[in-house]
């Protein structure tokens, strides 16, 4: 007993710490299982050009669900801000004016997700399925299906910006999205904001009585989100300096993963937004190792669940706050997916 | 804390409060008085819930006056945030703490101390934390530190925690609901200890409970609410645990006479 709280306590001594191990064994395996990619630069440069919107989602949605929602409305904020983005730059020639109008449409997105759940009560999981139809099914609508180039985009500074690469090799958007994921870390661990995310997802009624504004705070969390959506799809669009009516359809499940990889709880309360950065990248390399250790491209999925579900038992084995003993249907039914459900009874 | 001419800290006068068509309170009449315990006791649905949600501005009762520190308070806007701003605190049961958070967010949970970007700031927090948890409330707790969680604590902790709190924030008045539902005996006698320092620093405090023998020992003075009324008073002095307990006993057996 001594021995396993002392192994607790070492892996608590720094947030993260049991999924940073985890990545650096991944890493050592795919370098040891494919030395002729893993350890050569360009394997990473490729991964951190890739990842970056990831990233930046998974930090956003480490805030939703440790405030106890989800939201999983943003793969197509994805594609509606990209079409916005490309769309005015194409009419205006100015990318600035089409990124701020993506950050303006997202955020909308994010506000209007967060008042449909707060002011009538209906769980985030059913609002936000909506309306990932709904935005969806307008991007499609509005882009006639079709997909915009935008070859010319790389010519601007807002490209170099953003997604240009630093010293020839690093590419910008991992340093925004590694800022960004920073920028959240001291939202949610130093700032009071924060801090009312922390307390309202572990209880909302504590948080009523002692003065949080629990629906404000939601529908600031709900905005947040879709701001992040809207900044991670102009950097996706930037570097394919191109849009598609399906872009960000494939982001939902990778970035759900990231997250819970990354230990955030699944009730809300506690969130670990370094936990997500390496979930980001623990999901972001699997596919690339997989292929490239030769085990074959229909394993990926496979070993994708693997991995979570090895990481999340980590995770809850190493839990130094254990809320009391309960049984799994309790913990299902205080998770995210379901609370909301639940309460609307 | 400055002498100031009033001898309650509370009154409630005349209280009628109706809930639709069903009168919750009968002409209640309450107060409390300065650095005074007073146990608040009744069965359940006597209504001791209902008047604890009047004073400390849960719910707005149908007619009635309220006076703090002698002064006359509109009852119409008297809210949570105004009874905080009065000095009056509650804690309650069950929803007073954030089990997962660790104990010193718990204590600055809505009056976080901050730079003028809203960036908390950490250390002066664990300070105070630190400096409530051993001197205000002489926090003992083996292995407790302020960065513990609360999921920790045991039940009589918790409540200790969130009372340490209210004195932290100078108030004045502090409401116990129900704090020893649910604790086992040991636990309690934390509780009770907790009660006492609120006593010893000057403040006043109302102590719901439906447990006589939990309330006896910490108050000074017991008022007994049955079906909506405030049917008995007592000073402690005039009156032995055993014939409170007599006394409520007989209000049960009416009761179920009338019904």
């Amino acid at each position: 007993m001594e021995q396993v709280k002392k192994i607790q306590k070492f892996f608590n001594s720094v947030e993260s710490l049991p999924i940073i191990l985890v990545f650096v064994i991944i890493l050592i395996a795919f370098m040891r299982t494919a030395p002729g990619v893993f350890t050569r630069p360009r394997i990473y440069m490729s991964i951190l050009s890739t990842t970056p919107p990831l990233l930046v989602l998974g930090a956003g949605l480490t805030l939703v669900i440790t405030s106890g929602e989800i939201d999983l409305s943003f793969p197509s904020v994805i594609a509606f801000c990209g079409m916005v983005f490309a769309n005015l730059y194409k009419m205006t020639g100015s990318p600035l004016l089409g990124f701020l109008a993506a950050l303006a449409v997202g955020a909308f997105i994010g506000y209007v997700n967060g008042m449909i759940t707060t002011k009538l009560n209906i769980p985030s999981i059913m609002t936000t399925v909506g309306t990932n139809f709904f935005w969806g099914g307008l991007t499609v609508l509005l882009a006639g299906g079709l997909s915009l180039n935008i070859p010319e985009v790389r010519e601007y500074f807002l490209h170099t910006l953003f997604t240009g690469r630093i010293g020839g090799i690093l590419p910008a958007q991992a340093v925004w999205a590694v800022a960004v994921t920073v920028f959240i870390w001291f939202l949610l661990n130093r700032h009071v904001f924060g801090e009312h995310i922390l307390f309202i997802g572990d209880n909302e009624n504590v948080s009523r009585v002692m003065g949080v504004n629990v629906k404000g705070t939601k529908v600031a969390v709900f905005t947040l989100m879709g701001l992040l959506g809207g900044f991670a799809s102009v950097l996706l669009t930037l570097e394919m300096a191109n849009f598609w009516t399906t872009q960000g359809s494939g982001f939902l499940l990778p970035v759900v993963a990231a997250v819970f990889i990354g230990g955030t709880s699944i009730s809300g309360g506690e969130g670990r937004v370094i936990g997500t950065l390496f979930g980001t990248f623990i999901v972001g390399s699997l596919e690339a190792g997989v292929v490239a250790s030769g085990i074959g491209g229909y394993w990926t999925r496979l070993t994708t669940g693997l991995i979570m579900l090895g990481s999340i038992a980590l995770n809850v084995a190493l839990d130094k706050t254990r809320v009391g003993s309960g049984s799994f249907a309790d913990k299902l039914r205080s998770s995210v997916f379901v609370k909301g459900i639940q309460k609307s009874e | 804390m400055e002498k100031e001419k009033y001898t309650n800290v509370l009154e409630l006068r005349n209280i009628e409060m109706y809930f639709g068509k069903v009168q919750a309170l009968r002409n209640v009449n309450f107060h409390v008085g300065v650095n005074e315990i007073v146990g608040l006791v009744g069965d359940n649905g006597a209504g001791k819930s209902t008047l604890v949600k009047i004073l400390t501005g849960v719910i707005t009762p149908t007619r009635g006056e309220l006076y703090i520190r002698g002064e006359k308070i509109p009852l119409r806007n008297y809210t949570v945030k105004k009874a905080h701003n009065y000095g009056i605190e509650t804690v309650y049961q069950d929803k007073s703490l954030g089990e997962k958070q660790v104990l010193w967010r718990n204590f600055f949970l809505g009056r976080q101390i901050t730079n003028r970007f809203g960036f908390i700031k950490i250390k002066e927090e664990k300070e105070i934390a630190r400096k409530i948890m051993h001197e205000t409330i002489g926090f003992r707790g083996a292995g407790i530190t302020v960065d513990s969680t609360v999921s920790k604590l045991s039940g009589g902790e918790r409540q200790g925690v969130a009372i340490g709190r209210a004195m932290h924030f100078e108030a004045d008045l502090i409401v116990l609901d129900e704090p020893t539902v649910a604790l086992s005996l040991k636990e309690v006698q934390k509780v009770l200890k907790f009660v006492r320092k609120i006593k010893e620093s000057g403040r006043a405090c109302v102590y719901i409970s439906h447990n006589i023998s939990h309330v006896y020992d910490s108050c000074d003075r017991f008022v007994i609410i049955d079906r909506g009324e405030v049917a008995r008073e007592f000073l402690k002095q005039n009156v032995s645990l055993k014939e409170l307990d007599e006394c409520m006993l007989n209000f049960a057996n009416a009761r179920r006479e009338v019904e």
